[in-house]
C-alpha cells in the first residue's frame, strides 16, 4: 500500500485522481475501470472535504491505496464529523427533472462503481475511515 | 478546464475542455448561469474535448436544465460526450434528462 496525504481542499483532487489512477492502470485494469475508479475516489474525496471538513480550513485527507491478489483497495481517513454514506438516501433516478435531487449522486457512483464501499467512524480517535475495493475483470 | 462560449442564430455553444470535478465545477456552473442571465435558454454543452467529469458537473448540469426549460423557454444539450462521461451519465439516469447529440453540428441543428 502506498500512503500519501492532501490538504481537504478541492484543488488536490487532480492530484487524488492521479494517485489513484496511477496504482490502478499499473495493476492492470483498462482504461474504463481506472477512469471509474478515479470518479468513486474523487466523489469520496469531494465529499469528505465537502461534508466532512465543512467549515474546517485546515482539515487533511489521509488516502492509501495498492493492489492485492486482483483488486484495488483504497482508504481515505479524515479527522472531521462523522459522515456515513450508507445513512445517505439513494437518489431517485426516475425522478423527473423537477424532483430530481441534486444530493446522494457522488455516494450512489461510489456504490455503483466499486465492489465494496466500507465506512467507519471512529470518535475516540476522530478519525473516520472509508475503504473502497474494486476487483478486476 | 477551459470553457468558451460561441452565440449561433437558435443557440448558444458551451464548449468545456479539460476536467470538471468539485474544484472547476462552479465555473461550468458561471457560464451556464451567465448564459441564463443573457437571456440565452437554448444551449448546446460541446463535450468533445472533455476529459472528465465528476457528479459536481452533473450537478451544474441539471441546475442549468431546470432553469432552461422553465416557461418552455429553452433546454440544454449535450453534444459528442465521450464514452467514460456518457457510461457515468447514464450510470447517474441523466441521460434521460439531456438530449444526446453525436456532434456539435447536428446540436446546432435541433435548435
Amino acid at each position: 500500500m502506498r500512503s500519501v496525504q492532501y490538504p481537504a481542499k478541492f484543488e488536490y483532487l487532480d492530484e487524488i485522481r492521479e494517485f489513484v489512477g496511477d496504482i490502478a492502470r499499473k495493476g492492470g485494469f483498462n482504461d474504463k475501470a481506472v477512469y471509474n475508479i478515479q470518479l468513486a475516489t474523487d466523489e469520496a474525496a469531494s465529499n469528505i472535504i465537502e461534508h466532512a471538513y465543512e467549515g474546517i480550513a485546515n482539515g487533511v485527507l489521509e488516502m492509501s491505496c495498492g493492489m492485492s491478489s486482483g483488486a484495488i483497495k483504497i482508504v481515505l481517513i479524515d479527522h472531521g464529523e462523522a459522515f456515513d454514506p450508507s445513512e445517505i438516501p439513494m437518489p431517485d433516478l426516475k425522478a423527473d427533472l423537477a424532483e430530481r435531487k441534486i444530493g446522494g449522486l457522488g455516494i450512489f457512483l461510489m456504490r455503483k462503481l466499486m465492489d465494496e464501499v466500507h465506512y467507519e467512524s471512529h470518535p475516540e480517535k476522530n478519525s473516520n475511515i472509508l475503504t473502497m475495493i474494486k476487483r478486476k475483470g | 478546464m477551459e470553457i468558451t462560449v460561441q452565440e449561433f442564430k437558435h443557440c448558444d455553444m458551451i464548449t468545456v475542455k479539460g476536467r470538471v470535478d468539485s474544484a472547476t465545477a462552479p465555473q461550468l456552473a458561471q457560464a451556464l448561469e451567465a448564459a441564463n442571465d443573457g437571456g440565452k435558454y437554448k444551449l448546446v454543452v460541446n463535450m468533445q474535448d472533455l476529459e472528465y467529469m465528476s457528479s459536481a458537473g452533473f450537478r451544474a448540469l441539471l441546475a442549468a436544465q431546470r432553469n432552461c426549460k422553465k416557461y418552455n423557454r429553452g433546454e440544454v444539450v449535450l453534444a459528442s460526450v465521450p464514452d467514460r462521461i456518457r457510461e457515468a451519465l447514464e450510470l447517474a439516469g441523466f441521460t434521460e434528462l439531456f438530449k444526446t447529440f453525436d456532434d456539435s453540428l447536428a446540436a446546432v441543428g435541433h435548435f
